[in-house]
């Protein structure tokens, strides 16, 4: 075992289901670990930041909240059930954000209202006109960063009460990165919503997110409120941070 | 899911129904006159299948089996295989399948309606040209050459009735299933053309003769080169004439002994006159064998192929339904993209493979 893992964070009260709790989570692919005891809980209304190197274990854990893979041991449960149980709560943005080219973006909007009972077409509507964006336009015209917002005004507008990202940011610009992400967090706060976010860049996560969770070689090297995780690192950046975790376990 | 059903595949569901109203208004239009044609000669078929060969019956009758054959793959290759495949293969099944309806649904919804849409085409085609082909087939068949197309013969069998309802299903999920295994259009549509038009071709020639033990019929005949083909082998081919409607299986003349026979080396066929020949032939005891579905189980052969073809297509639809649960959405990465600035490959847990 590495010594080096933060003991779980005791300080935060939990007064509501965690959105995400998992005991001793594992998951082998043709007996190879891609993620190994993993124990965490992740309190409702954080915006939590998902964050490690390639092959660390973030696509094995995010098809696991999804429900899209079964664990190999321990447990695993989302909004308090099963996995991919409750669809219409989970929010999902994948990589890469796609729509679909040949449909305009209120043919997308026509598309979340018939197949979500929750559909928010108020907030849908008034975040693409406050984005500038024509509801006629073709999502096939967007911008990388204009697509990010459609897929992600979609996600919020099934008004989901847990939002996952999958490296929703990568292939922006710094620019449309930051508003992204603005966007994400002052959503999660005026809708109540808890994120999961994964990227690769810790300068995104800084930005965003509450709660860190640190993965490498398919462990949790560090798991908790960004500020408590600080407090212990005095003097050092996030990134520092993030860096020195990675290199304990290098 | 409706809309999005309707809203994804409209131009298929636009296309189709302008084939059909192309084809009502072909076939609507030139029926009556063949219908009119039949009551005036349909008491004497040798003189209305003389009239049907002319003006532009033969061009309707033939290209009528081409739509029912090409219906089927086109169906297959244009509407089944992009159905999963082009989700796939733009990521957007991440967005569909993310919203509070589950995949099964999704699948389930889109199944019923471009399925149902794609046998509801080939079935009103199919039951257009049988009813346009009528006349004809009630006359024995179009006449080719010595012989005449029975609507039991393979190739008109699959065009008429209730079969294209059956191949139309199994197309569809053909293309669907494996849309959803190639994750890729192109590859998907090229397999579905193939695998389809592959059974087209089997069931006739593997499955079907088997599926009611053949009639069998025997009678003495007497061989005549002026009035009967012979092939490169020397066997003699008489055609049938005396069983209209029957699928005739194999068709051959065999000695006493039962076996096929082939012309021998005899003086009077190599270097005699054909009237020595035909002599000499007649004093052989020879006799016509023929294995054949008798007329009378056209029906039940329908009603059969239908079956098998619905049966295929439910298997490939369950298997579909099954596999689509295993589609991720988060492959696991293969590349090592930059972390604040600093290349990832050099930390801990970025390994290839």
């Amino acid at each position: 075992m590495n010594t080096d893992i933060e003991p779980p964070d005791i300080r935060t009260p939990v007064v509501e289901t965690p959105v995400i709790e998992t005991r001793g989570l594992g998951k082998r692919y043709r007996g190879r670990p891609a993620l190994t005891e993993c124990t965490l809980s992740i309190p409702a209304g954080s915006v939590t930041g998902l964050v490690g190197p390639n092959g660390a274990g973030k696509s094995t854990f995010l098809n696991l909240v999804t429900g899209m893979l079964a664990p190999s041991a321990g447990t695993i449960r989302v909004l308090g059930s099963a996995p991919a149980a409750q669809l219409a709560k989970v929010g999902f943005v994948a990589q890469d954000t796609p729509t679909y080219a040949g449909m305009s973006i209120a043919d997308h909007f026509r598309l979340g209202a018939h197949l979500n009972p929750a559909w928010d077409q108020g907030y849908a509507s008034a975040r693409i006109s406050r984005l500038d964006l024509d509801p006629k336009q073709k999502a096939g015209r967007l911008s990388g960063g204009q697509r990010a917002q459609l897929a992600l005004t979609m996600a919020i507008a099934k008004r989901p009460e847990l939002l996952i990202l999958d490296e929703p940011v990568a292939a922006l610009d710094p620019l449309a990165r930051r508003g992204f992400l603005d966007d994400l967090t002052e959503a999660a706060r005026t809708r109540q919503l808890s994120v999961v976010l994964s990227s690769h860049l810790v300068s995104d996560l800084d930005r965003a997110c509450d709660w860190l969770i640190v993965l490498t070689g398919g462990r949790v090297r560090a798991a908790g409120p960004i500020r408590h995780l600080l407090a212990a690192h005095p003097g050092m950046t996030t990134e520092d941070m993030v860096l020195s975790y990675l290199e304990k376990t290098s | 899911m409706t809309w999005l059903t309707w809203r994804q595949s409209r131009i298929q569901f636009v296309t189709a129904a302008i084939a059909l109203v192309v084809l009502a208004l072909a076939y609507g239009l030139t029926g009556a006159g063949l219908n009119h044609l039949y009551a005036l000669y349909g008491s004497h078929p040798a003189e209305f299948l003389a009239q049907v060969r002319t003006g532009s019956y033969p061009l309707l009758y033939f290209a009528g089996g081409a739509v029912m054959y090409l219906a089927p793959l086109i169906i297959g290759a244009f509407w089944g295989a992009p159905l999963i495949a082009r989700e796939l293969e733009a990521g957007t099944h991440k967005l569909a399948w993310n919203q509070s309806v589950t995949r099964t649904r999704w699948l389930l919804v889109k199944l019923a309606i471009g399925g149902g849409a794609a046998m509801a085409f080939a079935g009103i085609a199919g039951l257009l040209l049988t009813w346009w082909a009528g006349p004809i087939d009630r006359a024995g068949g179009f006449p080719v050459g010595t012989s005449q197309l029975s609507k039991f013969e393979p190739m008109v069998f699959g065009t008429r009735g209730i079969v294209p309802i059956g191949a139309a299903a199994l197309a569809f999920t053909i293309g669907m299933c494996a849309g959803l295994l190639l994750r890729r259009v192109i590859p998907a549509m090229a397999v579905t053309l193939g695998l389809f038009a592959g059974l087209l071709v089997a069931m006739p020639l593997v499955v079907s003769p088997h599926l009611i033990t053949p009639a069998q019929y025997t009678r003495p005949v007497t061989v005549s080169l002026t009035t009967m083909a012979m092939t490169g082998s020397g066997e003699i081919s008489d055609p049938v004439t005396n069983m209209p409607g029957a699928w005739i299986l194999t068709d051959q003349i065999i000695t006493k002994s039962g076996s096929v026979f082939a012309l021998p080396d005899v003086p009077a066929c190599q270097t005699g006159t054909q009237a020595q020949c035909d002599a000499w032939l007649a004093a052989q005891p020879l006799r016509q064998h023929l294995v054949y579905q008798p007329a009378s189980r056209y029906w039940t052969y329908q009603l059969l192929e239908t079956l098998i073809w619905l049966a295929l297509a439910v298997l490939l639809a369950s298997l579909t339904l099954r596999r689509i649960k295993a589609v991720l959405f988060h492959d696991r990465e293969d590349f090592c993209p930059r972390f604040g600035g600093k290349s990832l490959r050099d930390h801990a847990g970025c390994r290839r493979g």
